[in-house]
């Protein structure tokens, strides 16, 4: 799922500067799973930037609203009708869910209240980790099932760097060694011979590098005609 | 630490490989071609555009090393460019290793700098991942990492040997003729994996390889057997890293905290003992009986480490002390160097 974060309070309260009543309106789908933006979020935060800009003499007016999933326009549609009241939107979408918003009604400031951070597990209650950067270019089965783009701090291809002690990454102590893990488990696997194969330069052309990235399958497109 | 279980491998034929001699017209190319135990130093550009920083380390390495790396932005800390200080180097007589990392640069910029670097006659190149920008003094930078230091490797052989570019492209007029080094640490985890990434670096592409610095000598004879049991050792020349510490406290440091190094408590507690009976508050005396003992305790090391079977010679980094690297290789029984003609 995607995993985001909430920004800190006063950096959204800076963002409100100058309006005087805003939507706040959560996700019901993957920031509510991760504590970022459901219903529950909504409330908290929207309670705090109440009584923290009241106290600041600049009282906010913040009123709250949850969509199913903020990242079709569908879900989102009912909204529109109670805008033209509001000053603005704070979203706690992820950053798909923002920009949702503000395709669907342009001409609305719409402001982020969280910091969308990666496509991630949920290693322990209340911990999340990077899983996957949708680099476009699957290559899960040569690494043992374990990503070496995004848990791999260098993304590294070929083999664990000189940095690795004990199973840790040198780069953040509480981090496993990508590598490490890789080598236990193709060892388990019985595909030791493919971590001797030198692994060609990536082709990153299916990444963020390649351009906008967009997806057509002609099979499930509804054609012009039947669109209502 | 659970033990990891590789399976065994030897080394594939490489029969038809050209002798390195053959492979660039470097001095370092020349020294190990014939057999001879190599030296190689090491000097960190300045901080600034000053070149006379540059001139006069350089001097210091004069004629006590077959060739000396020029560090890439060392520990992500931004310097003068490897290149352009191994120019300055070269001028003064010595012969450089750019090392370049896969850090800041992509595939476009690596080879564009690299037919520049021989263009200006520079011939070695020590191709590595780099350390991660949040070591260094930008830690808000972005990494690149759009190859890694084995297919860095790889693509400088291509280059060398099929005059190709990455994309597979012709390189026009041939490819530049580098000696290809990597770096490589045997101290570093999986333990048991280090032998096998050796290995790989060969079949990269490195005609060479230095290690991180020796200190657990018995580590590292384990290593270079594994080496040499591998096949390994015909294949690639091994230089061993060395380097003489400063203080008893470096060496703490180093064990305790650098990630892939090992110190045995017997190098600390001669450091240590090195101060015995002296001030602590006269920091003069401590610091020069730290460092005699520091030039000693490598002197011997070197001494070891040539009877070693499988190693080609070793890379004496005297980090910010380039002074030390004469009196290491003079009593090390390493001067003169050798001249071959090319």
């Amino acid at each position: 799922m995607i995993v985001a974060e909430q920004k800190p309070l006063n950096e959204i309260k800076s963002m409100l500067k100058g309006y005087n009543k805003v939507l706040a309106v959560g996700c019901g789908t993957c920031v509510a799973v991760c504590f970022a933006g459901g219903k529950q979020e909504v409330g908290l935060l929207s309670a705090s930037l109440r009584m923290s800009t009241d106290l600041d003499g600049e009282a906010v007016n913040v009123d709250e609203a949850i969509v199913q999933r903020q990242c079709e326009k569908e879900y989102n549609a009912p909204l529109e009708a109670e805008l033209e009241q509001y000053d603005a939107i704070l979203s706690l979408g992820c950053g798909v869910g923002v920009q949702s918003l503000a395709q669907q009604f342009p001409g609305k400031r719409i402001l982020p209240a969280l910091n969308t951070k990666f496509m991630g597990y949920p290693a322990e209650h209340g911990v999340w980790e990077d899983r996957c950067q949708g680099c476009g270019n699957c290559v899960l089965h040569l690494t043992g099932g374990v990503c070496p783009v995004s848990r791999c701090p260098k993304s590294l291809f070929n083999g664990p760097c000189g940095g690795s002690q004990d199973g840790i990454c040198e780069v953040n102590q509480e981090a496993e060694c990508a590598w490490h893990v890789i080598c236990e488990n193709q060892l388990k696997l019985g595909l030791f011979d493919e971590m001797m194969e030198v692994q060609p330069a990536k082709d990153w052309s299916s990444a963020r590098d390649g351009g906008h990235r967009r997806i057509v399958r002609e099979d499930v497109r509804i054609p012009d005609e039947e669109k209502a | 630490m659970n033990m990891m279980n590789f399976p065994a491998f030897t080394m594939p034929e490489n029969s038809d490989a050209l002798p390195i001699s053959e492979r660039c017209d470097s001095n370092l190319a020349r020294v190990l071609a014939a057999g001879e135990f190599a030296v190689t130093g090491e000097l960190g550009p300045p901080k600034g555009h000053d070149p006379e920083e540059v001139r006069s380390k350089a001097r210091l390495l004069l004629d006590c090393v077959d060739a000396a790396n020029v560090t890439d932005n060392q520990a992500a800390v931004v310097r003068m460019s490897s290149i352009a200080a191994g120019q300055l180097m070269m001028d003064e007589g010595v012969e450089p290793i750019i090392q370049m990392t896969c850090r800041d640069r992509n595939r476009l910029a690596m080879q564009a700098d690299l037919l520049g670097a021989y263009a200006l006659g520079l011939r070695n190149l020590l191709c590595l991942s780099g350390d991660h920008q949040s070591c260094g003094n930008h830690p808000g930078a972005k990494n690149v990492h759009d190859i890694d230091s084995m297919q860095f490797l790889r693509m400088m052989k291509e280059m060398r040997d099929e005059s190709r570019f990455q994309c597979g492209e012709e390189i026009p007029g041939g490819g530049p003729r580098f000696l290809i080094g990597g770096a490589a640490n045997p101290f570093a985890d999986p333990a048991e994996w280090r032998p096998y990434r050796l290995a790989k670096k060969a079949i990269a592409g490195a005609d060479f390889v230095q290690t991180q610095l020796v200190y657990d000598m018995d580590r590292f004879r384990e290593y270079m057997k594994r080496a040499v049991d591998m096949g390994v050792a015909e294949q690639l020349k091994i230089i061993a890293g060395v380097g003489p510490l400063k203080s008893a406290g470096m060496a703490r440091v180093m064990r305790d905290r650098i990630p892939g190094m090992s110190v045995p408590d017997a190098i600390i507690d001669r450091m240590t003992a090195a101060v015995a009976g002296i001030d602590t508050e006269n920091k003069p005396e401590r610091s020069a009986a730290w460092r005699a003992e520091g030039i000693k305790i490598c002197i011997e090391q070197v001494q070891e480490i040539r009877e070693i079977e499988g190693v080609a010679g070793v890379h004496i980094m005297g980090i910010e002390w380039e002074e030390a690297v004469r009196p290491i290789a003079d009593a090390a029984g390493l001067l003169p160097r050798p001249v071959i003609e090319a």
